[in-house]
């Protein structure tokens, strides 16, 4: 029986070294950097954080970073710079913004507002808002949109905006507003918040909330469309709200609101998924599907926001366009005017940035993270 | 890359192992003649045995078609609380497991997706129009007698024709009668208890009604809080927490009478309910660990079988079946003008099959066979993602026809099945009726004199139909799915043997290579945003596999019953839908390229001992291959010791198992964590 007796340690050795040798440690995923650009240590626009949504449950909204400085790109920064506070950003990342040094991040499933230091991307502070959406900034204060007011009320459908004081990153007040909030431009003390009513199609809302900022008081609602998604305010006093339609008979929209008379004053009837406004521009593209031809047509469009008139220039010109899948972010730099765009592609694999010199050519690309979406620039 | 080898190292050492006890088993046989005649009395009751599981070990040596097997007392000894647990041993099987006793547990057959697996429970399809998914957990081991897993199908020609419709299928049969002499009644009170608050009574009794008529009375009752505790680190943050919303309970009851008529044909028939309410426990994601997702089921169904031979020449199989399935869903962080998230879902099906086989002459036969099926879905719902639901009807019928030819040492059989579906929506536009006629060709074949060793082979194409969930959930648009497509190749060879000597008394191994296509592979994609996805045919997935099962039997010291059975898969499945994707090429996500398991069972006298190990690879959770997708391996070690004996007239029997004995954190889907080390009691006694 002595072989008997050799195989038992055999056994034994073979279940220890299988043990040992396969799994090893967990560890921070590590940033990944590539040199895209030349350095430009003089950028006024230092850089920009782009905000990689990441789909649901799988816990892997990510935060990239280009530094127009040293002319990194870098790939996933936040698991590195931030190992010991949590596993990942979180659950679905739906916004970004900068204010002062700090960086905002809004991660919708994982119910919370990380708050960066806008240099190193260490956290600062985390505050929790179930369900937040948008986050946008006036006069010392952060205000974050969310879904639900009240979460696990069957009587509370209704959304609200969270006002958070930027120097002591604490809630300060709320503000019920129509159900489902989602993106917001502040014009004077005025916050302008689009509802979508999404929880409960076809009873869709088809207003913006007008918030008095002083008394933090909603003012009053105006009548725009159904399933209202994005508010973007230019410098002459105009919002310009989208609205998503039914996806079935009502169709995708774009209105101007005159925040003077609160009032709309034109509309698009063209579909609009996104816009970034910069100067007098409107750079807009469309995403939607049709079901006559079960396809998806992609629109990009560009439109002055002084005179309200649709351009005929393109933001891109060198037939890259072919190449974009599924548009889901825009951006343009301040002072380059070089317009970022992301395509979202499959959304379960990383999707690509593209960068277009002012006259629309592809200046370059780079692989970014799941669902690449939403911009910051650093200065 | 040491990390690719490391199965392959613990394979090898496995297979040394064998050899030395090969080595030692052919040095047994020349001592055989100094045996002290002593031993004799224990051997011929082991030898009773030993032909019991060579006789089981037959049907899968001369199947056409890969067929792996767990079945009596083997199962019984297994440390598994459900058909998802026990068929995890399984090669080519990957187990989808979002955690504790109330989990959604799926599986996938050699990377064709969970919904080319057809499950049958005593004959007959346990259907899900719904979504066309089975949770095999929710088919406890108490009353199981065997589970069966073909690819392609069973190797038959006589069958239902749905019994051709899948692309493997899994076959559960519940306990069979085994009345003791002369007694009338026979049952089994169990008790089970154990980690996460598990209380599991269960009762099964049979009565002999007349000589030929007996009834069958099945109940259980499974209870558990769900809560264990799982790690969550990424290395430097590292927190343990408990999960939550993870809870069960669960009733089952099950009724049927089995019978043979004077002109020996057989009948049967079954009711069944299974109802349970459980928590859904959410993905465990960075600041929300928690969840107040719950669930409710509540399956009836009453199906009937019918078989006669007419002569020698022709059968007869008749089959039906009524199925009432309904589910609710609350989730309470989503309100709606109308209140808290709130589904509810209604599922009717009826289903009727006739199958017949004539037999031509000594060595060819031929069959037909033809299914219909009636199902229909509806939802009374508040949830956006169902708006504008329109209940849609199905109307499916499914034809075979089949042919098998047959001699001493070859076997040849192939079919035809023809689908006909007709989607009937009220309202919007209805998915295009569908007609596909999809072949099969199986062969087995024996080379030489010995029955022992057999080639074999098989080539299939097969779809499944997009789901009802798949075509009318949201838009219309998505009623132009199409059907996915999957073609299968499979060569293969079974060896078998019983040996007449002490240490190795039967030793079997099977084999296989196989190549599997995947075309119009239907996956979700967000649509026009993230809440609201579309349904569409996208994919293509190429795989390359081989599976290695061996088991033996050997007998030691005398007294000592040991069984043994390894297990391994390699799998690669590569996404081939487009060049111009990142993940061209790549493995597609969950899909380990190395996998197996291992079984030991050892008995001495009352007591016996098993040992269990199952090892996944490593594994990617998306389609691209970069650090952030990556998931390690994982492997668990699972022990239990039963003690057996008589007490009166009962038997009674103790069982204690401890599984994941090392502790090891892992998740099988990503951020759902599994149990580490768990507990788990039974006793139970056999009248």
């Amino acid at each position: 029986m002595k072989k008997i007796n050799h195989m038992k340690y055999l056994l034994l050795g073979c279940i220890i070294l299988s043990y040992s040798a396969c799994r090893k440690d967990a560890k921070p995923i590590p940033e990944q950097d590539k040199s895209l650009l030349p350095p430009d240590p003089t950028a006024v626009v230092k850089g920009f954080y782009l905000l990689n949504e990441g789909n649901m449950n799988i816990n892997k909204a990510s935060l990239d970073y280009l530094d127009y400085t040293s002319g990194q790109y870098r790939r996933n920064i936040y698991n590195q710079t931030n190992p010991d506070v949590t596993k990942g950003l979180g659950d679905v990342g739906n916004d970004i913004g900068i204010y002062g040094s700090k960086v905002y991040v809004v991660v919708n499933v994982s119910n919370k507002v990380e708050i960066l230091n806008a240099k190193t991307g260490k956290r600062i502070s985390l505050i929790n808002i179930d369900n937040c959406r948008y986050v946008t900034f006036h006069n010392g204060k952060a205000y974050v949109s969310a879904y639900l007011g009240k979460v696990g009320d069957p009587k509370a459908p209704n959304g609200a905006v969270n006002e958070i004081d930027t120097s002591t990153l604490q809630i300060t007040r709320k503000v019920t507003v129509g159900r489902q909030p989602e993106e917001m431009a502040i014009v004077g003390e005025k916050l302008y918040v689009a509802n979508s009513g999404g929880y409960s199609p076809p009873n869709y809302e088809r207003t913006v909330s007008v918030i008095d900022l002083p008394s933090f008081k909603e003012l009053k609602r105006i009548d725009v469309a159904i399933n209202l998604d994005r508010v973007k305010a230019d410098k002459y006093g105009d919002i310009y709200v989208t609205s998503r339609g039914d996806y079935y008979s009502i169709p995708s929209k774009l209105f101007v609101i005159d925040t003077k008379t609160d009032q709309v004053k034109k509309q698009f009837d063209f579909g609009v998924s996104n816009l970034w406004i910069d100067g007098d521009i409107a750079y807009m593209y469309g995403y939607e599907y049709n079901y006559n031809t079960n396809s998806n047509t992609t629109t990009y469009s560009m439109l002055n926001v002084k005179d309200e008139t649709v351009l005929n220039t393109k933001f891109i010109t060198d037939g890259t366009e072919t190449q974009i899948k599924v548009p889901y972010g825009i951006a343009v730099n301040p002072v380059t005017k070089e317009v970022l765009v992301t395509d979202a592609k499959d959304y379960v694999t990383p999707g690509t940035l593209y960068c277009f010199d002012p006259s629309g050519k592809k200046k370059w690309s780079v692989v970014a993270g799941d669902i690449p979406a939403h911009f910051a620039f650093a200065y | 890359m040491y990390k690719y080898l490391c199965f392959p190292i613990f394979f090898i050492c496995l297979t040394a192992v064998w050899g030395l006890f090969c080595g030692n088993a052919k040095a047994q046989v020349a001592d055989t003649s100094r045996h002290k005649p002593a031993a004799d009395t224990v051997k011929s009751r082991h030898l009773k045995e030993v032909s019991v599981r060579a006789g089981r070990i037959s049907s899968r040596n001369t199947s056409a078609t890969p067929l792996q097997i767990l079945k009596g007392a083997e199962l019984e000894k297994l440390n598994s609380f459900s058909v998802a647990d026990a068929i995890r041993y399984f090669s080519g099987v990957q187990l989808k497991d979002y955690g504790g006793v109330g989990g959604l547990k799926t599986i996938n057959v050699r990377s064709l997706g969970s919904n080319h697996v057809g499950v049958f429970y005593d004959g007959v399809e346990f259907g899900n129009s719904q979504n066309g998914q089975v949770d095999l957990g929710k088919f406890s081991l108490d009353n199981i007698d065997e589970i069966a897993l073909y690819n392609a199908q069973k190797g038959t020609i006589f069958q239902s024709a749905k019994g051709f419709a899948s692309g493997s299928a899994i076959y559960l049969t519940s306990r069979q009668p085994h009345f003791e002499d002369s007694s009338r009644s026979a049952g089994k009170v169990s008790f089970k208890t154990g980690s996460s608050g598990l209380v599991n009574p269960s009762f099964f009794w049979q009565y002999k009604l007349s000589d030929n008529t007996y009834s069958t009375f099945s109940t259980e009752f499974v209870h558990a809080n769900g809560r264990y505790k799982f790690r969550y680190t990424n290395g430097v943050y590292d927190t343990t927490a408990v999960r939550q919303n993870s809870d069960i309970t669960a009733q089952r009851v099950e009724l049927g009478l089995n019978g043979k008529l004077p002109d020996s044909s057989k009948w049967a028939v079954k009711g069944y309910l299974y109802n349970s309410a459980r928590g859904l426990p959410a993905a465990i994601v960075s600041n929300k660990f928690d969840s107040d997702e719950r669930l409710w089921n509540r399956d009836i169904f009453m199906q009937s079988t019918y078989n006669k031979n007419f002569g020698d020449r022709y059968s007869l199989m008749l089959s039906g079946k009524y199925a009432n399935t309904f589910s609710h869903y609350t989730n309470p962080d989503i309100t709606t003008t109308t209140g808290l998230l709130n589904d509810r879902y209604y599922e009717h099906e009826l289903y009727f099959s006739v199958a017949n086989k004539y037999k031509i002459n000594k060595f060819w036969d031929v069959a037909a066979s033809a299914d219909y099926e009636w199902s229909t879905l509806h939802i009374t719902e508040n949830d956006s993602a169902k708006y504008k639901f329109a209940p849609p009807i199905r109307n499916q019928l499914l034809t075979a026809l089949a042919t098998e030819l047959h001699f001493t040492r070859f076997n040849l059989q192939a079919n035809v099945l023809g689908t006909f579906v007709r989607d009937k929506v009220p309202v919007e536009a209805n998915s295009d009726n569908k007609t596909e006629y999809t072949p099969a060709l199986l062969f087995s074949w024996q080379p030489t004199e010995s029955p022992d060793f057999r080639l074999r082979g098989f080539y299939k194409s097969i779809f499944r139909l997009p789901t009802f969930n798949d075509l009318y959930y949201t838009f219309v648009g998505y009623a132009t799915v199409r059907p996915e497509f999957n073609k299968q190749y499979d060569l293969g060879f079974t060896y078998n043997r019983t040996l007449h000597q002490q240490t190795l008394v039967y030793f079997a191994i099977q084999a296989d290579a196989y190549y599997n296509q995947v075309r119009d592979k239907i996956v979700a994609v967000p649509g026009a945003d993230l809440g609201r996805w579309s349904i569409i045919n996208l994919g293509k997935v190429h795989i390359k596999g081989a599976e290695v099962n061996a088991q033996a039997t050997w007998q030691l010291w005398g007294s000592v019953l040991l069984n043994t059975g390894i297990s391994y898969t390699y799998q690669q499945s590569v996404d081939v839908t487009d060049k111009t994707d990142l993940n061209y090429n790549q493995q597609i996500p969950y899909t380990p390229v190395n996998s197996g398991s291992v079984l030991i069972g050892a008995e001495w006298h009352k007591l016996a001992f098993t040992y269990s190990y199952i090892y996944t690879g490593e594994r990617y959770n998306q389609k691209y291959h970069e650090a952030a997708n990556y998931m390690p391996p994982w492997y668990t070690h699972d022990i239990g010791f039963t003690y057996a004996t008589k007490l009166n007239s009962h038997k009674l029997k103790l069982t204690a198992e401890i599984n994941n004995l090392l502790n090891q954190y892992y998740d099988v889907i990503y951020n759902f964590p599994l149990p580490g080390r768990n507990y788990r009691f039974t006793i139970s006694s056999t009248f």
